[in-house]
């Protein structure tokens, strides 16, 4: 995006919602001219940044550090004061274990539960959805009629709340629903497959793929539609295959695209949780449990409550997501730089 | 794969059907069922009654069984469309089923009992809106709060985003101090650190502040989002320095020079960062759900959520509320898509 | 009032020295151009009037107050941008209004202003548009005209007709100089082209590496460049510059030799220079005459551009470019040889380091 000239003059209603505003705006300029007279420009600059700055800091840095310490104390207490100092005792907890490829061998079965659960799920979704929007992107980067149609349809479910597309899904999957009525008609008795382990556990991964897909094939859609028609024409005069230029021309200069879309679908993989929770609340049993709903309980829900075994977790948790994170900024800096020599 | 590079040079007016263009239609229409589908038999459901619901299999269109108030029997009796033994057809009202063996009485004699065979009579329906669905929540639930709930935060909150988000992106884009790459840095950081990382320690703080079982503790946890500094960054580094010092001349402070240059040039950026802001904040579930424990204080999300969750779930209520719930995503989806596909495409954030 | 007084100003950015202590004074009513190449200085210089960026040292007063410490808004000027920087999302009427509005001027002195300002430039029937729909050379206008209702002490105008084209710069080059005229108002105008220096200012301040290289009216700059630098720099197309050695001193009269071993011979007019120095001759293209007269330096034609009114050649002497800006048409052909006389020719002398030596024209 860039700025450029506006158009036309003229919001009509737009206009008389903002004269309170522009009084209001007009009334603090006086103060504020006075501020710039004390306290200089680079003070003005410190004036625009302070609000940002102030609630970052309290409500993002500050938890952020409190954190390590909240991970180190015991009791159920919530004021950091009022807790014990117990050291690394929740981490030993954690890691408590006789054989960590089994999670009933551990202390904390079910943190080894939602860590096996997470890291299969991490693998299967992340593989599907890279391949289902890859496919997407590609068909919508035929010449199609009414593309923008076509893509608004795959990108519908991105806005609805996971909430919602849990309900949606809780809805067609139970007994009385689509899915069941769907395969009736091919003589298949109703099942009810949120009760089932195996299908709850396709369901989240089938779920999530179905709410998200549409914004990664956006990125992906972007990536393809970046690499100039002539390639692909200077190619042909090359008496290029299809096939070669498939991979030669479109995956190479996709990849800087698929690399960051890529980590972006394993970073939020990893925290996987709103829609999974109203659609198999982690059942049955521990089937779907995954981790941010695992540091969701063991902080605040579940019957004897230890925040500090639910901080430790989640600085784990926060220990693979900054990897992750840095990779991403780091892939999307070189696509950037690879961007710019174009 | 030689296949798909083909059918992704293909060109379209070339030499009729390629198996690529079936794939392409297969995948597109299929996709439009997938996509489209569930969302549309929610709103179909949304409108049956709680019988209907419970129907195996169930119909697309909600139908209702026709009922007739008969002398002589208390409450209201099915009626169905039967044909007799003479091969003559009826409206009958049944009174009790036996096995295959339906007691059903006419409407205008309700003193003879007529016995059918249940393979015989067929339910009169109608197709019929529950609209019932929709009205009674606002009576029988906190609807109407929950509503207000979601709105009060997604507004508030989305003004404060606009405005902080704004002044923050305008000091780190237009003017030169130090530290100034460092708080830039510690911005982005901020990438790294999501809630489902920080919920243990940022409750503590919201509750030492007093804002457990407050919007406010909901709001402002969300404002200061590096995405929304970041985009308005990016955006206003490309209005030209040149401005700013042109309005220093014309002696304007540096307020001045912020909101009536800089906020009115950065328009655009400002209202995608709007549009995603309405929709994450409408969209809010697990933060709200920690900080919400208090009925009254639900938003739409936590409580469609404890309500779904609950032993008797009223399926009819949900899905109406949830309807309703999905109405403003989805006009903005209609109206405001385009800036957010663009607005996407071009920062490559959600 | 206007009166701009510069003592020893410098600025640095970082560890980069980009001014080096101008002294400059400009009076009231003067149209003075900083010109000079590209990273000169010239617009930090005039930032630096403007208020935009603050000096690293020296002092820079404007009627006698120092100004340093006064905030841009306050210092009284008006400034032009070589981008016009008009507020894209106001109306033309607007963008002249902004300025006076933040000063709580009166509505209707407001109206006045720019009904008055809006005549003179003949922008009255765009005023209720907005920038993005007026041509380049309204919109320059329109950045006049907000510098002019402002009415300031002093007008600073950073390459103001770079981004317009040729035909449209040189008549708004006359119309500035018709507007100075009119307002007589101190002035100072930043260019990187000498033409527009020329024929606009009243002195011309020659910038190079943050450094002043001459003050002086054009036709000073033209007569007698102080140094190498502002020979070539001012005059189109630039001087011609002959390396030589001074083989003989007499009655006034040097005999240099060129590389080629041809001898001229250059009036001294008193300037210190003896025998075996190492000097440039500076002599300008229009200056040459073409002839076959035996006494001229041998040059051989490289190429001929006839301009109809003009006949520009390009020679070389002794492995020296020379240009040549014969009047009139002329039959040459490159390749061939030709005799170039200095006879009528002002010649202007420099040392090894570059500088002037004779100081008397």
């Amino acid at each position: 995006m860039k700025a450029d000239v506006p158009g036309k003059t003229g919001l009509g209603i737009g206009e008389v919602a903002l004269v309170p505003v522009r009084l209001a705006m007009g009334l603090i300029d006086a103060p504020l001219r006075w501020l710039q007279r004390v306290a200089g420009i680079s003070g003005m600059a410190a004036f625009f940044l302070m609000p940002n700055m102030l609630i970052f800091g309290i409500f993002i840095l500050l938890p952020f550090f409190i954190n390590f310490a909240y991970s180190m104390t015991g009791s159920t207490a919530l004021f950091l004061s009022d807790r014990t100092f117990v050291g690394s005792e929740q981490y030993a907890r954690l890691f408590d274990c006789r054989n960590y490829l089994d999670p009933n061998t551990c202390a904390e079965d079910t943190f080894w539960t939602a860590v096996a659960n997470t890291g299969w799920f991490v693998i299967i979704q992340v593989t599907l959805m890279i391949v289902v929007s890859l496919v997407t992107a590609l068909i919508l980067n035929r010449e199609l009629a009414a593309r923008s149609f076509w893509r608004a349809v795959f990108f519908f479910p991105v806005l609805l709340s996971p909430v919602v597309v849990g309900l949606i899904w809780k809805w067609i999957l139970q007994r009385q629903g689509l899915l069941n009525f769907s395969l009736y008609g091919f003589g298949f008795e109703p099942y009810t497959w949120l009760n089932d382990r195996n299908w709850a556990f396709a369901a989240t991964v089938g779920v999530s793929i179905w709410a998200h897909m549409g914004f990664y094939t956006l990125i992906l859609l972007a990536g393809l539609q970046a690499i100039p028609k002539d390639l692909y024409e200077a190619a042909e005069m090359d008496g290029t295959r299809p096939a070669r230029a498939f991979w030669r021309i479109t995956m190479p200069l996709l990849a800087p695209n698929l690399l960051v879309v890529v980590v972006l679908v394993l970073i939020k993989a990893v925290q996987i949780f709103d829609e999974v929770y109203v659609l198999t609340g982690g059942g049955p049993g521990t089937s779907t449990l995954y981790l941010t709903q695992y540091i969701y309980e063991t902080g605040f829900a579940a019957q004897l409550r230890n925040p500090g075994l639910a901080a430790a977790a989640s600085i784990l948790m926060g220990v693979v997501l900054v990897v992750l994170t840095l990779l991403q900024l780091g892939l999307s800096r070189s696509s950037e730089k690879k961007g710019a020599r174009k | 794969m030689s296949r798909v590079a083909e059918f992704l040079l293909r060109r379209k007016g070339g030499k009729g059907w390629h198996w690529t263009d079936i794939v392409t239609w297969v995948w597109l229409v299929g996709g439009l069922f997938i996509m489209f589908g569930p969302a549309v038999w929610l709103v179909g459901s949304s409108f049956k009654s709680p019988a209907a619901l419970a129907e195996f299999p169930p119909s697309i269109l909600p139908y209702v069984t026709q009922k007739a108030t008969v002398e002589g029997y208390d409450k209201p009796l099915d009626l169905y469309d039967v044909t007799l033994p003479d091969g003559s057809k009826a409206t009958l009202a049944e009174v009790r089923r036996i096995g295959i063996i339906s007691q059903m009485v006419d409407p205008q004699k309700p003193g003879e009992i007529i016995k059918v065979n249940i393979a015989e009579r067929t339910p009169v329906r109608q197709m019929s809106f529950a609209t019932g669905n929709y009205t009674e929540p606002f009576t029988q639930f906190d609807f109407v709060r929950y509503l207000w709930n979601s709105v009060f935060v997604t507004v508030t909150a989305t003004l404060i985003t606009l405005v902080v988000n704004s002044m923050a992106a305008f000091a780190l884009s237009k003017y030169e101090f130090r530290g100034r790459t460092f708080a830039m840095l510690l911005i982005l950081a901020t990438l790294m650190v999501p809630l489902s990382v920080i919920m243990v320690p940022l409750y503590s703080i919201i509750s030492a502040l007093g804002l457990f079982n407050n919007l406010w503790g909901v709001i402002l946890p969300t404002v200061a989002t590096p995405t929304g500094v970041f985009i308005l960054r990016q955006y206003m580094l490309t209005i030209p320095d040149e401005l700013i010092d042109a309005a220093r001349m014309d002696k304007a402070s540096e307020w001045q020079i912020y909101w009536r240059i800089i906020l009115p040039l950065t328009a655009p950026a400002l209202a995608v960062l709007a549009i995603f802001s309405v929709v994450w904040r409408w969209n809010d579930f697990l933060w709200p759900l920690i900080v919400l424990s208090r009925k009254e204080l639900y938003t739409l999300q936590v409580g469609l959520s404890i309500y779904s969750g609950e032993l008797n779930v009223q399926w009819h209520f949900i899905l109406a509320m949830t309807v309703v719930t999905m109405i403003p995503v989805v006009l903005v989806f209609i109206f405001l898509q385009r800036f957010i596909t663009t607005g996407i495409a071009g920062t490559g954030l959600k | 009032m206007g009166h701009i007084k510069l003592t020893n100003v410098t600025k640095s950015f970082g560890a980069v020295d980009v001014i080096h202590g101008i002294n400059l004074e400009i009076a009231n009513g003067e149209l003075v151009v900083f010109v000079g190449p590209s990273g000169c200085g010239k617009s930090t210089l005039l930032r630096i009037i403007a208020g935009l960026e603050k000096p690293t040292g020296g002092e820079l007063a404007i009627d006698g107050k120092v100004v340093n410490d006064t905030p841009a808004a306050d210092r009284g000027l008006a400034m032009v941008f070589q981008s016009y920087a008009l507020y894209p999302h106001m109306s033309v009427r607007q963008n002249l209004a902004f300025g006076l509005e933040n000063t709580k001027m009166p509505k209707a002195e407001i109206t006045e202003r720019i009904t008055e300002a809006a005549r003179m430039l003949e922008i009255e029937p765009y005023l209720d548009r907005r920038p993005g729909q007026l041509s380049g050379g309204q919109r320059q206008r329109v950045a006049i005209g907000r510098a002019i209702v402002r009415r300031p002490v002093a007008f600073l105008l950073d390459e103001p007709l770079s981004n317009l084209d040729a035909e449209l710069r040189g008549s708004t080059r006359a119309e500035l100089a018709a507007l100075h005229a009119r307002l007589s108002a101190t002035m100072i105008y930043v260019t990187h082209d000498q033409v527009e220096a020329m024929t606009l200012a009243d002195r011309i301040v020659v910038l190079r590496a943050g450094r002043i290289e001459q003050i002086g009216t054009p036709l000073e700059l033209y007569n007698s460049p102080a140094n190498r630098f502002v020979a070539g720099f001012i005059g189109s197309p630039h001087m011609n510059f002959l390396e030589g050695t001074v083989e003989a001193v007499q009655s006034g009269k040097a005999i240099a030799a060129l590389p080629g071993g041809q001898r001229i011979e250059i009036a001294v007019n008193g300037a210190n220079i003896g025998k075996g120095a190492r000097i440039t001759v500076g002599v300008r293209p229009q200056h040459i005459t073409v002839g076959s007269d035996a006494a001229g330096i041998p040059a051989s034609i490289k190429l001929v551009e006839a301009l109809g009114s003009e006949t520009v050649i390009h020679a070389d002497v002794s492995g020296q470019k020379i240009l040549v800006v014969a009047p009139g048409q002329h039959n040459l052909t490159p390749g061939t040889e030709l005799r170039l006389s200095l006879a009528a020719a002002p010649l202007h002398l420099f040392n090894e380091r570059g500088l002037r030596l004779d100081h008397a024209v």
